[in-house]
């Protein structure tokens, strides 16, 4: 069982609202690798990532998302977090009140208690996180201060790669982590996201440029229209596109 | 958001919110209760009743005259149909020997009463740190380690006893803070009160327990008047508990208390309150009525009076606790979470009379509206010309679940000189769709997620109440501290 794939959609139709925004979408994403869909605004790219993490906003219409043979579309939120399904949003939400050290630890000791090992202590927790808290080159003051509340940009993106790194999640859905960070950062974050990478895990990278990609190498490339995948390639198809544009396309 | 938010709100916040009401049975028991009804002979009948001393049935009556001509207030933003005197008993109390010589005459109904409300009163299992005067109905059933204040000189009894044993400092000090026609319900209080707690702590005795009444509405009919009045003298110190519950009834009933504290200089007073009165079904039907009028005096030099409230039930709240700060660096401080749910009305805050010099308050508000509520902080700070050097610092934060729910707050600030400091923040949030997604996409349960958020939002207040207290109303906000640091 070991060629199982780790996430395939099968003619997966979604809809907001009674508007259908993904149509019969179909995706393959093996161990190993790194995927990076592209797509015009609108074309149903962080549906298409907020579906797989479990939004309910969304009507999922027909098709099935099978992570490791399993088809999670009927799971709550929650269960495909603990499954291994991680989802970098790409505007971070402020949580008042909440520490980002109580919020990681919480979210850290849920996956714990998944897979019935013991919850850590605060104490325990801190040594794990300070490790983590390096990949992302991100200070401990910043676990003190709430979860992405006076954030900026860069950082609400780096505390997502932190979650992520932390959670060890098998499969990540990282949309437009590359939005609103400057050079520095996004150094940084690709660093980050490939330390991580490794052969038993797999990414999708959901990007509007092709800038991301030269810190991220990508095994395929994906250009999603109007809710569907239209066309699938190599890392070059990312480079004709940043040079010919979605019209290209048409 | 075009998203459906009703789904987590309706199922989920739902179901935490509306826990049902556990304290909400009522106790069958023999009582001797009056007509309803309300006029001069009522209230002389409370007086004999009680066999009160002269000057006290003056003070009813004075106040009963008062009230007639007074009017219900008409400035809150609260909604309810008009409440009909007449149709309300004003003295229910528990039929039992006349005098209490030991625990072990009261009716052992009562005691049960009260150990499944969590406060034993027998020897063995009692709060070994608090000491519990317990109010059912219109009198004080009981109060716990009156024997070893005693030692210390603290006086801690209801007021029916202290009427009796302490004529003196009631005639002295009873109505000095909240005088009679001070407002319309605590003038009828004024009237027809029949039970409370009293508390006196002599010169340079720190409390060593934390002292507590726990008011239980029990009666259908009746209204519950309590009166409680606490005296710090000076160098002294205490630290007083109250909580309250009552029986479900799809009826309204009402609750007007007093509270009066005074704390002499250099004294402290530190006053919390844990209301959970039956709040009304999900349709608003029933639940208590509760204007309630809490005052503090800081008569003297370097005094501190600070009130800790935690509003979670009621179907109306009425109440402004407040600090009338005459010593000079006397201080008063507010804290406060008002929880409202369904169709629960709460319009609350308090209120700052800044009269000495360098004198300082602090009020800290925290409103979480839920349901259909509607949450309502009021607060007035004023700053006298002769208090010179003051500082307030206010700071009203409101937090929304839903899309149905009400906040407002009233912010009234007044300084009359120029060398008072002052700071004032306020905000709003909502526990949103999408801070929950993000809870949950991180594999954090609902639950959890907004335990974590509520108990963030309370924190500044959970921290002002004493442990008993704290793990009550943490509870009770359905929220729990051990997912938090320190």
């Amino acid at each position: 069982m070991n060629d199982t794939p780790i996430l395939e959609i099968k003619n997966l139709k979604v809809a907001i609202n009674e508007r259908e925004i993904l149509k019969s979408l179909n995706l393959k994403v093996n161990k190993g690798e790194i995927h990076a869909i592209m797509g015009p605004n609108g074309s149903g790219k962080s549906t298409f990532s907020k579906v797989l993490g479990g939004h309910p906003a969304y009507t999922v219409l027909g098709g099935e998302a099978l992570f490791n043979g399993t088809d999670i579309l009927p799971l709550e939120p929650e269960e495909r977090s603990h499954l291994g399904l991680f989802l970098a949003f790409q505007y971070p939400i402020e949580i008042p009140g909440v520490s980002n050290e109580d919020f990681l630890r919480l979210a850290y000791n849920a996956q714990r208690s998944f897979k019935n090992e013991p919850e850590l202590d605060p104490l325990e927790f801190l040594s794990v996180i300070q490790n983590k808290l390096e990949i992302v080159k991100m200070s401990s003051t910043f676990l003190s201060r709430n979860v992405n509340e006076g954030f900026s940009g860069g950082e609400k993106k780096r505390n997502e790669i932190l979650q992520m790194v932390l959670l060890d999640s098998q499969l990540s859905i990282l949309d437009e982590t590359d939005s609103g960070l400057d050079i520095d950062a996004l150094k940084i974050v690709s660093e980050g996201i490939n330390t991580f990478m490794k052969n038993d895990k797999a990414i999708i990278l959901i990007t509007h440029y092709q800038r991301l990609l030269d810190y991220i190498k990508p095994d395929f490339v994906h250009v999603m229209q109007d809710g569907k995948i239209i066309k699938t390639g190599t890392a070059n198809l990312a480079k004709e596109l940043e040079i010919k544009g979605y019209e290209w396309l048409k | 958001m075009p998203y459906e938010s009703k789904e987590i709100s309706n199922t989920v916040l739902t179901k935490l919110l509306n826990q049902s009401y556990k304290y909400g049975f009522a106790t069958e028991i023999e009582k001797e209760i009056f007509e309803k009804g309300l006029n001069e002979d009522v209230v002389r009948a409370i007086s004999r009743k009680r066999a009160e001393p002269e000057f006290l049935l003056e003070f009813r009556l004075k106040a009963y005259r008062k009230w007639k001509q007074m009017k219900c207030p008409e400035w809150h933003i609260l909604k309810f149909s008009e409440i009909d005197y007449q149709n309300i008993s004003y003295y229910s109390a528990p039929k039992v020997k006349e005098k209490l010589s030991s625990l072990d005459e009261v009716d052992p109904e009562l005691l049960e009463t009260f150990e499944k409300l969590g406060i034993s009163l027998s020897g063995q299992k009692r709060l070994t740190n608090v000491a519990v005067d317990a109010v059912f109905d219109s009198v004080s059933v009981v109060t716990t380690f009156k024997e070893e204040l005693a030692e210390q000189g603290i006086i801690f009894c209801s007021m029916s006893e202290a009427v009796q044993e302490y004529p003196e400092l009631i005639k002295k000090y009873l109505g000095t803070v909240v005088p009679i026609g001070d407002n319309y319900f605590s003038t009828l209080n004024s009237a027809v009160f029949t039970d409370g707690s009293f508390c006196y702590i002599p010169k340079n005795v720190k409390c060593p327990l934390d002292l507590s009444t726990y008011f239980r509405i029990n009666d259908e009919k009746s209204g519950q008047f309590e009166r409680t009045l606490v005296i710090a003298d000076s160098n002294s110190s205490v630290c007083y508990l109250e909580g309250c519950t009552a029986p479900q009834y799809d009826s309204n009933q009402l609750h007007a208390a007093v509270v009066e504290l005074i704390a002499f200089e250099n004294a402290t007073i530190k006053y919390s309150t844990v209301q959970n009165w039956y709040s009304g079904n999900q349709d608003g039907k029933g639940g208590i009525y509760n204007f309630v009028t809490k005052r503090g005096l800081c008569s003297g030099y370097n005094s501190k009076i600070s009130w800790t409230q935690v509003e979670t039930g009621s179907s109306l709240t009425w109440k402004y606790p407040s600090c009338l700060l005459v010593g000079d660096k006397s201080k008063g401080e507010f804290y406060s979470v008002a929880l409202t749910n369904n169709f629960q009305q709460a319009d609350t805050g308090t209120r700052m009379v800044h009269i000495g010099k360098e004198t300082r308050s602090r009020i800290v508000s925290k409103g979480i509206s839920a349901g259909k509520s509607k949450n309502t902080y009021r607060g007035y700070v004023h700053i006298n010309n002769n208090a010179v050097g003051s500082r307030n610092y206010s700071q009203c934060d409101s937090l929304l679940i839903g899309n149905l729910t009400n906040a407002t707050t009233f912010p009234v600030i007044r300084v009359d000189n120029s060398t008072t400091k002052l700071e004032h923040e306020a905000s709003t949030s909502k526990i949103g769709e999408e801070q929950i997604f993000y809870f949950l996409q991180r594999g954090i349960s609902i639950e959890k997620g907004i335990e974590l958020m509520i108990s963030g939002f309370c924190r500044d207040v959970v921290t002002e109440l004493p442990l008993e207290f704290a793990a009550e109303a943490t509870r009770l906000l359905s929220l729990k501290l051990e997912g938090t640091v320190g």
